[in-house]
């Protein structure tokens, strides 16, 4: 049961002056349970090729599958893959219309046609995952935080009971501690219930400390597609794409050169730490 | 979905006529117009045809591009057509049954397809080769002398040239609500009328408050660059009639003198 893209190419406004070529040749293979970052610079179609995965645009060549059926295949049910793979938008924020949380958070198993007593139990069950309290549930989605907006947002999705959950950009626009919060709340999400998690993003920072696979986009193509301690190594060439490659692997590249025999795979703070102190003999 | 929608299609090129004042295209368009109801006879549907295609050419857009917009009038076309065709009194040319066609209804059918079709390609090169900026910034010196009468000029034209500025913007938004909400289960398309109606209410709301926050933005930062108007206002890039601005005023106005003449003296 996985997501597949065969030779997937999408070209914007094709026939035009203005055609550009927004992914070339895709090949991907998304198996279940996994958690993917997905990192590349602005324009290099991170967001095009999420929204191939659940069917809101097609491939000008090429086929996507999602567990053995080609999606774009006549009568296959759209809407259902819909709910199987879960987008979240960027500022997932800006799509909340309905007077009060709780009923926002209904829009979506309301409209796979559940019983109004499952929906509700959906949307109580997804506004939890979040960490939304109750005494927020009849209050306007516009009179709350930002950060807590975009929690309902992404509640709105889960309520959907999502196999694969696809943020895009979930932190942007955030401070810091939201950032934080959201991260820290979708790797408890993803270690609870064991869905298939693919975080955009185009820092390296942000995804580095939680997933266990990054693909890297430039220009349309797949640039890197391995675990992180790999894509890593290629930092200098991560750079050159607007890329970098997270604080700490510069500071142990760094020491590495000054004469420290430090591990310089590493990608967080606490383990730099053991080996520093390792190789300071301590 | 909703990008290929534009609106104020402006072809990129550089040309003759893209490099024209927008004053002298606004005016241009205006005697286009003008001169295809002052003539009535094929001899100045020629020259009008003539001067059409030379400012066509001139313009270097493709061809193809002045047609687009023609599937919007197909209809109106149609019905004009028909409507002079059978009704017009006058010499019969042939009779089926009751319906009848008149010499003068061809005449007249045929006229009134020639000048729509004239009128929308002459609108067209103007669009086509002015940016909607350009437009406005020539509406607004072209109705300066209206100021004189407490028209405000500068912030209608101002208001003007937000609203095509915010088209395209909007549309993306648009678009990104859509599937935002179809990612979440929406469906726009099917059901009766009242269930289709009912659907957007997942698109409206989202759209209104986003329109809002950034109309709200946008005059906070106009506020913030002390926007008051146009009194004293100078521009980046002023209008000023260069030599082949007035040599189009002068092309311009020798064709309407004749196409005044012909329409008066010949056919």
């Amino acid at each position: 049961m996985s997501i597949i893209l065969d030779h997937v190419n999408h070209i914007y406004e094709e026939d035009t002056a203005m055609a550009f070529p927004a992914l070339v040749d895709v090949n991907l293979v998304i198996p279940d349970g996994q958690f993917i970052g997905l990192i590349g610079h602005t324009g290099s179609g991170k967001s095009t090729l999420v929204q191939h995965l659940n069917g809101l645009i097609k491939p000008t060549s090429g086929s996507v599958y999602y567990n053995g059926a080609d999606i774009h295949e006549d009568g296959y049910n759209k809407k259902e893959l819909r709910s199987k793979v879960g987008l979240v938008f960027q500022y997932p924020e800006h799509q909340l219309f309905e007077i009060d949380v709780f009923s926002d958070v209904c829009f979506g198993p309301k409209n796979l046609g559940l019983e109004k007593k499952d929906v509700e139990l959906r949307a109580y069950a997804a506004l939890k995952q979040v960490g939304i309290a109750d005494e927020y549930f009849y209050q306007s989605p516009f009179d709350l935080s930002g950060g807590q907006k975009r929690r309902v947002a992404i509640a709105g999705v889960l309520a959907m009971k999502p196999e694969v959950l696809i943020l895009d950009e979930p932190t942007a626009g955030l401070d810091p501690k939201g950032r934080d919060e959201i991260l820290e709340q979708i790797a408890k999400l993803r270690k609870e219930t064991g869905m298939t998690v693919i975080l955009v993003s185009h820092s390296m920072e942000d995804v580095a400390k939680y997933v266990d696979r990054i693909i890297v986009m430039n220009k349309g193509k797949i640039m890197y597609d391995d675990v992180p301690k790999e894509v890593f190594r290629h930092y200098k060439e991560l750079e050159e794409v607007g890329l970098a490659a997270p604080q700490i692997t510069y500071i142990m590249q760094e020491l590495r050169a000054r004469g420290l025999r430090v591990d310089t795979d590493i990608t967080s703070v606490e383990e730099a730490k053991k080996a520093i102190l390792q190789a300071m003999g301590r | 979905m909703l990008r290929d929608i534009t609106l104020g299609q402006y072809y990129r090129t550089d040309s003759l006529i893209h490099r024209l004042d927008p004053r002298v295209k606004l005016v241009g368009t205006l005697v286009f117009i003008i001169s295809l109801f002052v003539v009535d006879n094929f001899i100045g549907y020629i020259i009008a045809a003539l001067l059409l295609v030379w400012v066509i050419k001139l313009s270097k857009v493709p061809f193809r591009f002045m047609v687009r917009g023609m599937k919007a009038i197909v209809f109106l076309l149609l019905i004009a057509v028909i409507f002079n065709l059978f009704l017009t009194p006058g010499e019969a040319v042939f009779t089926v049954w009751k319906i009848q066609i008149t010499r003068e209804g061809i005449y007249l059918a045929a006229f009134m397809a020639i000048r729509l079709v004239f009128l929308l390609m002459g609108s067209s090169v103007m669009t086509l080769t002015t940016t909607p900026n350009q437009l406005t910034d020539g509406l607004e010196k072209l109705l300066n002398p209206l100021k004189k009468l407490k028209v405000p000029v500068h912030e209608i034209s101002m208001m003007m040239s937000i609203a095509l500025r915010f088209i395209p913007i909007l549309l993306e938004e648009t678009d990104k609500i859509m599937k935002a909400q179809i990612a979440r289960g929406a469906d726009f398309e099917s059901g009766n009328l009242i269930k289709k109606a009912k659907s957007l209410v997942p698109l409206l709301v989202p759209l209104f408050i986003s329109a809002f926050r950034r109309a709200n933005d946008l005059a906070t930062a106009m506020e913030a660059r002390c926007y008051r108007g146009g009194e004293h206002r100078t521009k980046m890039k002023p209008l000023i009639y260069q030599k082949n601005d007035r040599l189009a005023y002068a092309v311009l106005w020798g064709y309407l003198a004749v196409c005044i003449v012909v329409g008066r003296y010949a056919g």
